[in-house]
């Protein structure tokens, strides 16, 4: 029961982040969504994700969504979507049915608690320790791409500051020029 | 009638992708595909989760479900970053516009 309830609160909440007309609001309904997840995680048995999915699907993305909607600002686009509303209900309704006839199960479904279920430590720092590593290259990748995505651009030099320093230059170079030249001039 | 968790997680899943899908489809603005992904994601997650328990190897899925939640925050924060910069440079988050961009 506390199951169903939960995933009827997830899926409104996912429904509202996707129908708010504002972005904020829409980020705060899906951080909503993330804690509800990450409840649904934890009566599941996965304490771990849950608590990371608190952390850093409640809490870290959410912060970003809004620390971007308030650099970015929360535009205002009229309505209508790129392909007529109707088709897109459609498309997802079918798309809905088709995955419910593909993946779940006619009979029954129990626990399988036949199968050794080896310690957390043990999976994740031996058997899936390449998982780690990706990981490490994903996190190093994505802050590197960001810094790079978020860095100020210099704008080129304008005409006159150019002829500026060209002019600055000359001026340089007809003083050295003729220092030379007086310099030759008294040695002889 | 009487249905096992694991089979309604499996209907809240499918109806979280189908959420995430028909936003994929109907939003224009650039942060709100990024929430539609998210959604997608999160979909994703809770069927990892509810397939690792009735199999009864939920640790196995808990440290897959971490690689996915890192690659899913790399995601979303590339693409917050890329809209900033889109805002910044183009003016606008409707992937619409920016789809009429030439050159």
């Amino acid at each position: 029961m506390a199951i169903t309830s939960l995933i009827v609160v997830t899926l409104i909440f996912a429904l509202q982040a996707i129908l708010a007309k504002q972005l904020i609001t829409s980020a705060l309904w899906l951080a909503g969504m993330s804690a509800m997840c990450s409840v649904l995680f934890f009566l599941f048995g996965a304490q771990l994700v849950a608590v990371i999915e608190l952390s850093v699907g409640a809490g870290l993305v959410t912060v970003l969504f809004v620390f971007a909607i308030s650099v970015a600002g929360d535009d205002a686009l009229d309505a209508t979507p790129v392909p007529p509303r109707l088709l897109s209900v459609g498309l997802a309704a079918l798309f809905i049915l088709l995955l419910g006839w593909f993946i779940l199960p006619t009979s029954g479904t129990s626990p399988v608690s036949a199968i050794i279920n080896p310690p957390l430590a043990k999976v994740l720092w031996q058997e899936r320790g390449l998982d780690l590593i990706v990981q490490v290259v994903l996190i190093f990748s994505g802050v590197l791409g960001l810094l790079g995505l978020l860095a100020e651009v210099k704008p080129p030099l304008d005409a006159t500051m150019a002829g500026e320093v060209g002019a600055l230059r000359q001026r340089d170079l007809h003083t050295l020029e003729s220092q030379i030249s007086n310099s030759q001039e008294t040695g002889k | 009638m009487n249905l096992s968790p694991f089979i309604i997680a499996f209907v809240g899943m499918i109806g979280l992708l189908g959420i995430g899908f028909y936003g994929l489809m109907v939003c224009r603005n650039l942060i709100k595909i990024v929430i539609a992904l998210q959604i997608l994601v999160k979909a994703a997650l809770l069927g990892l989760m509810a397939a690792g328990n009735l199999n009864g190897q939920i640790n196995l899925s808990q440290s897959m479900a971490l690689t996915v939640i890192v690659a899913d925050t790399i995601v979303a924060v590339m693409g917050i970053a890329l809209g900033v910069q889109i805002r910044r440079r183009v003016g606008t988050l409707d992937v619409r516009e920016l789809s009429r961009l030439k050159g």
